[in-house]
């Protein structure tokens, strides 16, 4: 009865895996990347160029440490420039990873198994980048540790009750968890790569991140029980980060920081544009490198529909503020939507509601879905959007507050234009060396997708 | 005393099905330390091989037990006990604000605990084992399926054990030296 249904279903979907590949030419495929692939010029002008761009953030953080602040364009009442909208940017980026790995694997839904690896280490580098900004953002960088509970002589203790802390907790278990969870996957890929590398030091760095995994049956069992556990773990850790993300702003008393929807629309932001580049790396990389058999259709259309509902739950929250501004009542909510509707700043929020509202509606239509090119056009105008959206809340809510007398305005300088252009390169350069070390597409998890891997009792 | 030489008779396979099956066979025929290698997880097989107790989960549960009591009463004592301050006029032990933090570090140690767990239970890391000493064997990370039959079982004797694994038709035999 039901098999009628699901040929139907099949054939209009495209292929998790392209038929044809057995669990040595899987291996093979993904592997000789990293072993034998030589580096192209392309990679190394690549690299060379996301490097540059890392050492301009270097040059720029330590311009910053020292002349202080002063050089960035923060003033008051703006006190929360690039640094908080750059942070909240990444670390929203970051989101996707472990949305892909952890909760994809606990709904069960096998295709995530060809872009969880590539997901889960633009997590990682994500974060990376996020982590920078609070740290440098604190006006006394080497007092950062502060941030952390260590018995000090100053006898001293943070503040518990302060969303602040709350995020300093937040971001560092996902960052730690994160991390784990990569590892953890990589461990029977290392022990893969150990066995086919032919070069005695790489045989040797792989050997030694594989542990010595051999891939007894009971060591498997134990990696699964524990793969699931972190998945069931990682899953209300990656909704609470970007809650306690949106804290930072919800607790506070600010016209457009203090609302209830925050924490659901922040999530559902973070995903979006979490999304956004999965994309944006997925579809070059799948080109340059020949994985279109791997990293099929079926990825890029389920990937643009996750983005076509996040993106509806996110002009949901749009709405909402917008409504509530109105029907609060309350003088200074509604002249924080009249502000951004025609204060200085209104041509950011007309831009963000094209990029992060209409434009991507174009994803209802399955011919755009399925084209590489349109949707990784389509990333990038989310991904601008989705900075636009953290400008706007950062920004343009601080500048006009209560007292007109306290109002100002809020101009970048050269310096928070290279932080964070600095961090993209970071972010790339990291991608583009991650693809060159280690196996991108998780090799294990590619095998159990073959139908030669199905076993009856 | 004597060290044995022979560390056990290795069987190579070609498909997971035929693994499963052999590790079924060899179990039931007596042999109880064994153990079967695949490059994936073969759902069944561990418990094929007389495998039923994995207490990664009770180390997780207890890692994140301890994760939330460290949170919750480190955030106690160092405001309420240690430096109490007033700030906006909240409580000293001021929970609602205390739970985020316990949430945090509950997921923090059951994490570590599930990764560091798994490690310590699989014996891992362990860079030299005697099973490397099979050529064949680095195929166990690609596309080939072993079974293993370790010479400190009681049922092993070098040429039963060898005629018993022929008979379960692998590609090839080999024995491991220890």
């Amino acid at each position: 009865m039901a098999e009628p249904y699901k040929t139907t279903l099949e054939a209009q979907q495209a292929p998790v895996i392209e038929p044809g590949y057995t669990f040595g030419t899987v291996t093979e495929k993904i592997s000789a990347i990293v072993l034998t692939r030589p580096a192209s010029n392309g990679w190394f002008l690549g690299f060379g160029i996301a490097f540059m761009m890392t050492m301009m953030m270097l040059y720029a953080i330590g311009y910053l440490f020292l002349k202080g602040v002063g050089i960035w364009g923060v003033t008051i009442p703006i006190g929360w420039g690039f640094a908080i909208v750059n942070f909240v940017w990444w670390i929203g980026i970051g989101h996707a990873g472990t949305l892909i790995s952890a909760i994809l694997l606990l709904l069960r839904q096998s295709w995530r198994n060809s872009i969880n690896r590539f997901a889960e280490a633009m997590t990682l580098f994500a974060v990376a980048c996020a982590g920078i900004f609070p740290a440098i953002h604190v006006g006394r960088p080497w007092l950062a540790y502060w941030l952390f509970p260590y018995p000090s002589t100053m006898g001293v203790w943070p503040q518990f009750r302060s969303p602040l802390i709350w995020d300093v907790f937040a971001v560092s278990t996902y960052a730690t968890i994160s991390a784990l969870f990569w590892f953890i996957g990589l461990i029977p890929d290392m022990a893969t790569l150990r066995d086919r590398s032919t070069h005695p030091v790489a045989k040797i760095v792989y050997g030694m991140l594989s542990m010595g995994w051999r891939g007894s049956a009971r060591h498997w069992h134990r990696y699964e029980t524990a793969y699931l556990l972190l998945a069931g773990l990682a899953t209300p850790l990656v909704l609470s980060v970007h809650t306690v993300v949106s804290f930072d702003f919800a607790v506070g008393i600010v016209p457009g920081w203090h609302t209830t929807i925050f924490p659901p629309y922040f999530v559902a932001g973070a995903i979006y544009s979490g999304f956004a580049m999965v994309l944006m790396l997925a579809i070059p990389i799948r080109k340059i490198y020949g994985l279109e058999d791997f990293i099929t259709e079926r990825h890029l259309q389920n990937a643009a529909k996750v983005m076509l509902a996040t993106g509806l739950i996110v002009a949901y929250g749009y709405g909402i503020e917008a409504f509530m501004g109105w029907y609060s009542g309350d003088r200074y909510d509604a002249f924080t939507l009249w502000n951004r509707l025609h204060g200085p700043y209104a041509g950011l929020y007309y831009l963000l509601l094209i990029c992060n509202i209409f434009i991507p509606q174009v994803l209802w239509i399955r011919k755009l879905r399925t084209s590489p090119i349109a949707l990784f056009f389509v990333s990038l105008v989310i991904l601008v959007g989705m900075w636009l959206e953290r400008f706007i809340i950062v920004v343009v809510s601080l500048h006009r507050d209560f007292l007109t007398s306290s109002w100002g305005m809020y101009y970048p300088t050269r310096w928070d234009w290279m932080t964070y252009f600095g961090t993209i390169g970071m972010f790339l350069a990291a991608i583009f060396l991650f693809v060159r070390l280690l196996p991108m597409i998780s090799i294990f998890e590619m095998r159990t997708l073959l139908p030669e891997a199905e076993v009856k009792e | 005393m004597k060290r044995e030489r022979i560390y056990g008779i290795m069987a190579e396979f070609d498909s997971a099905q035929a693994l499963i099956d052999a590790a079924k066979r060899t179990h039931e025929a007596g042999y109880k330390k064994i153990d079967a290698y695949s490059p994936f997880p073969i759902e069944g097989l561990a418990e094929e091989l007389g495998f039923h107790r994995d207490e990664v989960p009770l180390v997780v549960l207890i890692g994140g037990i301890v994760g939330g009591l460290t949170g919750y009463l480190m955030q106690y004592w160092m405001s309420a006990v240690d430096y109490p301050l007033n700030i906006g006029g909240k409580p000293y032990h001021s929970w609602p604000a205390f739970i985020v933090i316990t949430f945090e570090m509950t997921i923090l140690f059951a994490g570590i605990s599930a990764v560091f767990g798994m490690l310590a239970l699989n014996g891992l890391p362990m860079p030299y084992h005697p099973v490397f000493n099979v050529p064949r064997f680095a195929l166990a990370s690609k596309d080939r399926f072993f079974l293993i039959v370790f010479s400190s079982d009681k049922k092993y004797d070098p040429a039963g054990t060898r005629s018993f694994l022929e008979g379960l038709q692998p590609r090839s035999i080999s024995e491991v030296p220890s």
